[in-house]
């Protein structure tokens, strides 16, 4: 079996980050594994500009972004295989894949993970009809729209606010499809706040809050698609139905952390985030096995996934060197208004400086206070004019300052 | 009078409040850099936005090339300049910033490299 120091599963914004910060941090021997024919990930298909004004300080369309990784992983000569995908990946990091050269099999000193998170499909959304044409996810209209040329449709209902449902309200309206309306079955929308002003409300498309699809009509192709109000408690009410003749429903309805490899591996993982348990070096439950980017949890903005996962990278690239031994663990909590919060724990003395903790709330609030305490002791306390949990809010803390006993991160609402 | 808009430059979307008097913006408050005071003044006097889409490639390891205007240009015209990306063909070798057309005096330039 071939030897590997490091292997990075997923060449998308994640993996490529991390691989180029491990090799400045010393990392020779490094591998990235893609599935898919390109490097770049979904950055490929996100042909809007919005991204890299944190990483680059300007403003890039998605292939952009990939296109400056690309070239400086080019440039470091990091080796990768595309085409190549990982079946299996054991505790003691043997990595298993299949490619067009057949079975392939290595030993990884280190690995990180950075395989990305897939839409939640129709299956998973409990809405009733048939089963005909013309229901896609947000996503995969936007391959078919932006890498293959192909327009899914004509008439469009998009059921779901988040961000990808609301670039492709655009995308589709650009191409010549009339999008009658953007469901959404929470009373806000999870996506950013830019994207309903420039991706709806620029072509006077209606975003519907707290309502469903109640049912879609037509049995070879969509036909139909009836959207009714919901309650507080998201049950739909009868007679406030409407129904829109259109042949496709899109469906943006959030993103699984992709992580079928981690388990495998019996990586521990969080029920919130969907992704794995980690420290504040991303590493997991299994010693060497790192992760970042979406496989960890879902990010809005791809710069906050290249920072994570230069993280990632620099941390692996230190444990080739000198494996960490099992230090103080310190819990990190999610309290009031809070749903998660990553990294889940903290290793004061095995920290190198400051500690970003990236976490979500619950639901929007307006003025407030983003706060970080031990036994009841305020640590930090970062004011906000509001929040929301499409938006990833960040802590930034010295682990030196802890003591025992676990760290609880909360809101607090300002009246 | 008084109009706030929601800052389109950055994914904080900043809610920027733009004072309005005899048709000229005499305040901006609520951006979090300069860029926002830029839009929120921009976007009274002259909205204007970036076209992003794709044109076909020919002899390339792609079929289909993204694109951008190098630029926004003015949001009125965003269907027009679509109607004119319609019309528009690239030839690989591509590699991204390479100019393949022009609409209103804006480039048209690619945003990825793609092999003959």
């Amino acid at each position: 079996m071939e030897h590997r120091d490091l292997i990075v599963i997923g060449g998308g914004p994640a993996g490529l980050a991390a691989a180029l910060a491990a090799r400045e941090a010393g990392g020779e021997d490094i591998l990235i594994l893609e599935r898919d024919r390109y490097l770049g990930g979904i950055l490929n298909q996100c042909i809007h500009n919005g991204f890299g004004l944190h990483t680059f300080r300007e403003e890039l369309t998605g292939p952009e972004y990939a296109g400056r990784y690309l070239d400086q992983v080019r440039a470091a000569g990091i080796p990768q295989q595309t085409d190549t995908m990982v079946l299996s990946l054991t505790p003691d990091r043997t990595v298993t894949a299949v490619s067009p050269g057949g079975l392939r099999r290595w030993e990884a000193g280190a690995v990180i993970l950075a395989m990305g998170c897939r839409e939640r499909p129709r299956g998973a959304l409990n809405i009733p009809g048939f089963r005909p044409a013309g229901v896609y996810t947000a996503g995969t209209a936007q391959r078919l729209v932006n890498l293959e040329g192909q327009l899914p449709g004509r008439d469009v209902v998009i059921l779901g606010s988040g961000d990808i449902g609301l670039i492709m309200a655009r995308r589709m309206t650009l191409e010549g499809a009339k999008v009658h309306a953007v469901a959404e079955l929470l009373p806000y929308s999870g996506g950013l706040r830019r994207n309903i002003v420039q991706c709806l409300e620029d072509f006077g498309i209606p975003l519907l809050l707290s309502h469903t699809v109640v049912r879609i009509e037509g049995r070879a192709r969509v036909t139909a698609v009836t959207l009714a109000r919901v309650d507080d408690v998201r049950r739909p009410i009868p007679g406030t139905e409407r129904t829109y003749p259109c042949d496709t429903l899109l469906l943006s309805c959030g993103l699984l952390p992709e992580n079928e490899l981690s388990r495998g591996a019996g990586v521990a993982l969080d029920p919130v985030t969907g992704g794995p348990v980690v420290d504040q070096d991303l590493e997991t439950s299994v010693p060497g096995v790192f992760a970042c980017g979406n496989v960890l949890h879902v990010h809005d903005l791809v710069d906050f996934v290249s920072e994570e996962a230069a993280l990632a990278g620099r941390h692996a690239a230190a444990y080739l060197r000198q494996s960490r031994p099992a230090g103080r663990r310190i819990a990190v909590r999610p309290g009031a208004g809070i749903r998660y919060v990553v990294p889940q724990y903290l290793d004061p003395a095995a920290s190198d400086g400051p500690v970003t903790l990236r976490f979500r709330v619950s639901k929007p609030v307006g003025r407030c206070a983003l706060t970080a305490a031990q036994n009841g002791k305020a640590l930090l306390r970062k004011q906000r004019p509001a929040a929301a949990p499409g938006e990833m809010e960040r802590l930034t803390l010295d682990p030196a300052l802890l003591g025992e006993g676990p760290l609880t991160v909360a809101l607090e609402v300002e009246a | 009078m008084n109009k706030t808009l929601i800052c389109i430059n950055c994914p904080l979307g900043c809610a920027v409040t733009v004072t309005i008097e005899r048709g000229e913006v005499t305040a901006v408050t609520g951006n979090g850099c300069q860029r926002g005071a830029a839009y929120a003044r921009q976007e009274i006097l002259a909205p204007a936005r970036m076209v992003t889409t794709t044109v076909p490639v020919t002899g390339g390891s792609l079929a289909w090339a993204p694109v951008k205007t190098a630029a926004p240009i003015p949001k009125e015209q965003v269907l027009a300049c679509m109607a004119y990306l319609r019309t528009v063909r690239a030839q690989a070798p591509l590699r991204r910033g390479d100019r393949v057309g022009e609409f209103a005096g804006t480039a048209i330039v690619v945003t990825r490299d793609i092999e003959a």
